[in-house]
């Protein structure tokens, strides 16, 4: 446990996403089994006991040191897992501390009356950063910001393999993934992969513009709309039914109403939306429905979830992988037509004749919930990861607005000791009827290295305010934003959301007067 | 030594200059220049300049000469830690507070009353300065810095560990620790060379004079150099120490992959921790947590305490609940900073 708590700790310090790796990658190496194994559980969300409840540990803090020296403790702290576990200290008549598999293995056979002494206990048995790791686990929020694809590219390293094949056979294993550490050791076979509702890892497309298009045969590409939504991935078999993200994330428990619709067997790559009528509604309505553990009937109704299928990788026991694209397009169209479903339809091929035509397409559709276009080669196998030739995505040009700096933060590891973080705003009317800025939002690229020292230089030389890590500047500095797309959010004080924004230009030729209003934002709004 | 008659406040109390010994006619670590000072540590906001007379331990002499331009205008007057002198009708001696080099609490006695002001403390071992010792009083007045149950500053080889595991994992990143020019990062140092750790140590040349004045005073750094002389150094797997405020700052720049560290007791808690911008945190502290501020109080066993600077009503709320007549004594110019 306690190696487990320094993992934890760590990582909870650290934001870049290499250094992640590393250490998790550290630990998975020297830490024996079966502990390793139930890490790598908790890190991929595949851990799940009855949580501890906050009273709980209320309860145990006041008994510990009295209400009023709790309270105020917790005032300062913020965190009431994190409180409880400062206060407490560890007794060295509580003997050694527990592993992390023997808090796994005896919770998931405790009852709930006997959760509050064993953990009593182990709080006892523990240092202060094991204890927090603990209450961390038991209260089900890790919050360290390691997704699950992550943790996983962590256990391919170590056994020096490509991550997509840990995912291959990842939904044969469960925890604490003995035989997958055998095999990454070279001590074992391959596990099996058992196909039950199993992801299977993404082909992804790289980015490309009108110019390089023209080095490219048009005859060779199919198009079709890259939509507004997220890329998912439907996998059914043997009644096992689920929804991946593209990197692999269950959320099969936020699309209830795409589940119950999965009346087949295979797996199908396509575009999650929220579908009204026949329209695709804004990114934002979509929103409203990740990242939730559970949905109310309410926002099933309100915002319908819907897949756009683009592609088949398995279709009733057969793997189509190794197929070109235009045979896995008929065998998906020829299926489609004979099993319409409600909740999936079909992503429609663009018919172009040379990339003028298709330019001229791109430049038309202006309709929203489309993000631009996709071409794939007709002859391109489905391959995992993102190989450079066969797939493209040719994005719709962003949106461009004049903003003004507000705000700048310094950045994490090599940016650290740069101002890397820009909050900028545009103009509207102030209660005082005169003019403010309000933040529209924030961007922390798109700028080259050299821009950045300037703009760095910039913040340092034009302060008005510090905040911790964050400098308020003169309301001086024009910068031209680029975003891919913008919605109404009641969540910013502008009441604007941006999607993707970059700093395009840094506009020193234009004063800060003349930059754009939040008015002119909500004309770009669908 | 007790007096019940005699109100410690009627001879002892706090002014907006700082706190006043009206029968001795001095003030203990003013805020402001004064005539006659008793200087318990050379922390910045303990120890100012321009004081006619400057009474302290000869080592926190040292550290204010240092720092204040020799002080050729001070009249200072040494006091080695157990010896007394008499200042109108008080008797005054220094004894050590185990916070920083020359570090003392300043033990006034008065009509058979004796006051410790403590100063700042802490209670742990030091190779850089002798421990503190606790000594029988009517009244102890107490720094309250971490006193909240969440501080439990962790052993010295934990925090330590943290580092070296660190410089193992990323051996070739540069570790950048940011720590007080006085006290903690020579601590630091003396720590690490407990902890095995013999290779060079980089040092910003803001902490190059008191590092020397430390070595001066017998306490072993080993090998130390400052960053500014070296040629052609990558810095790659290096420790280099820095005041906190040079992480942040383009000086920071010249460093391969950089992995911010900072020492502070205020590291203990996350939220702290990441306003300040540390992926490393170590939690090393030259003041006492709650445990030997608690700890301490038992052992002085005075009947009064009065608590200062930090979180007073915490620390209040305990000595009351353990029988001890306890207040909060509001005192000028203190404040958080990064000694901490």
């Amino acid at each position: 446990m306690q190696a487990f708590a320094q993992l934890l700790d760590a990582l909870s310090f650290q934001p870049a996403r290499n250094a992640k790796l590393r250490l998790i990658e550290a630990y998975l190496r020297v830490t024996p089994d079966p502990d390793r194994g139930w890490a790598l559980a908790a890190l991929t969300g595949g851990l799940d006991f009855p949580a501890a409840k906050p009273a709980l540990l209320r309860s145990f803090g006041e008994d510990r040191i009295g209400a009023e020296l709790f309270h105020l403790s917790y005032d300062y702290v913020g965190d009431l897992a994190e409180t409880l576990a400062l206060i407490w200290e560890i007794d060295p008549a509580a003997g050694p501390p527990p592993t992390l598999g023997e808090v796994v293995e005896t919770l998931q056979r405790a009852t709930r009356i006997q959760t509050p002494a064993i953990l009593k206990h182990w709080l006892d048995a523990l240092d202060s950063t094991g204890r927090w790791a603990l209450l961390k686990l038991l209260t089900g929020a890790l919050r360290i910001g390691v997704s699950a694809r992550l943790a996983k590219q962590a256990a391919a390293n170590i056994g020096d393999r490509p991550v997509s094949e840990i995912e291959d056979v990842w939904h044969g294993l469960s925890a604490p993934y003995r035989p997958l550490f055998d095999w990454l050791a070279g001590q074992g076979p391959r596990p099996q992969s058992n196909m039950g509702g199993a992801y299977v890892p993404a082909m992804l497309a790289n980015a490309i513009d009108r110019a390089e298009l023209d080095t490219l045969d048009p005859a060779h590409f199919r198009a079709e709309w890259k939509w507004d939504g997220i890329r998912v991935q439907v996998a059914s078999s043997g009644g096992v039914k689920r929804l991946y993200s593209r990197a692999g994330e269950d959320v099969s428990n936020a699309f209830p109403d795409i589940i119950e619709a999965i009346d087949f067997d295979g797996v199908l790559d396509g575009e999650l939306l929220v579908r009204r009528e026949e329209a695709v509604a804004p990114f934002n309505d979509l929103q409203q429905r990740l990242n939730r553990k559970s949905v109310t009937p309410k926002m099933l109704k309100e915002h319908p979830a819907h897949v756009r299928l683009y592609d088949a990788l398995w279709l009733e026991g057969e793997d189509l992988r190794g197929l070109s694209f235009d045979e896995r397009r008929a065998r998906l169209e020829a299926w489609m037509t004979m099993h319409p479903r409600q909740r999936f339809d079909l992503s429609p091929l663009v018919r172009f004749t040379d990339w003028a035509h298709l330019a001229g397409l791109r430049e038309e559709m202006r309709q929203d919930g489309i993000e631009g276009l996709m071409l794939k080669r007709g002859d391109s196998p489905y391959v995992a990861g993102r190989p450079k030739g066969p797939w493209f995505k040719w994005k719709r040009d962003p949106m461009l607005a004049d903003c003004v700096l507000m705000y700048a933060q310094r950045g994490h590891g090599k940016r650290s000791s740069f101002y890397s973080d820009f909050t900028f705003g545009c103009w509207r009317p102030s209660a005082e009827g005169r003019r403010e800025l309000a933040p529209v939002g924030k961007a922390y690229f798109g700028f080259t290295d050299e821009e950045l020292r300037w703009l760095d230089k910039w913040v340092r030389d034009h302060t008005t305010n510090r905040f911790g890590p964050v400098r308020e500047v003169e309301h001086k500095l024009v910068l031209e934003i680029a975003f891919d797309g913008i919605g109404r959010s009641t969540r910013h004080k502008s009441g604007v959301a941006m999607r993707f924004p970059r700093i395009n230009r840094i506009r020193t030729d234009k004063p800060a007067d003349e930059a754009d209003t939040v008015d002119n934002l909500l004309r770009f709004v669908p | 030594m007790t007096s019940d008659t005699l109100n410690p406040r009627s001879w002892l109390y706090p002014t907006p200059r700082g706190l006043y010994c009206e029968p001795g006619d001095f003030y203990v670590d003013p805020a402001v220049a004064v005539s006659r000072a008793v200087i318990t540590h050379g922390h910045g906001d303990h120890a100012r300049p321009g004081h006619r007379a400057a009474l302290a331990t000869p080592e926190t002499l040292a550290i204010m000469r240092a720092r204040f331009q020799e002080m050729p205008d001070t009249a200072q007057q040494p006091l080695k830690y157990g010896e007394s002198v008499r200042m109108g009708s008080v008797d005054v001696s220094l004894v050590p507070a185990g916070h920083i080099l020359g570090s003392a609490q300043a033990v006034l006695e008065h009509k058979g009353q004796r006051i410790v002001v403590s100063g700042d403390y802490k209670r742990r071992p030091d190779a850089t300065c002798p421990p503190f010792e606790p000594g029988p009083c009517d009244v102890f007045i107490t720094e309250a810095t971490f006193a909240l149950p969440v501080f439990h500053h962790p052993p010295d080889a934990v925090e330590i560990g943290k580092l070296l595991r660190s410089l193992d994992t990323f051996p070739e990143r540069t570790h950048l620790v940011g720590v007080y020019a006085l006290g903690k990062c020579q601590r630091v140092i003396a720590m690490l060379r407990a902890a095995g750790y013999d290779k060079r140590i980089w040092l910003h040349g803001g902490l190059a004079s008191l590092c020397k004045l430390y070595q001066e005073h017998g306490v072993d750094l080993g090998d130390i150099a400052l960053v500014s002389d070296a040629i052609l150094e990558t810095f790659k797997g290096a420790i280099v120490l820095c005041p906190p405020s040079a992480i942040a700052d383009r000086w920071s720049r010249r460093f391969f992959d950089p992995i911010p560290a900072m020492a502070s007791g205020w590291m203990g808690v996350r939220a702290r921790a990441r306003q300040r911008g540390a992926e490393l945190p170590l939690i090393i502290s030259d003041h006492a947590d709650w445990a030997e501020l608690t700890q301490t109080l038992k052992d002085v066993g005075a009947p009064k305490v009065w608590v200062t600077h930090g979180r007073e009503e915490a620390l209040v709320a305990y000595a009351r609940s353990i029988g001890i007549d306890a207040e909060a004594l509001h005192l000028a110019g203190r404040e958080e900073e990064d000694e901490a």
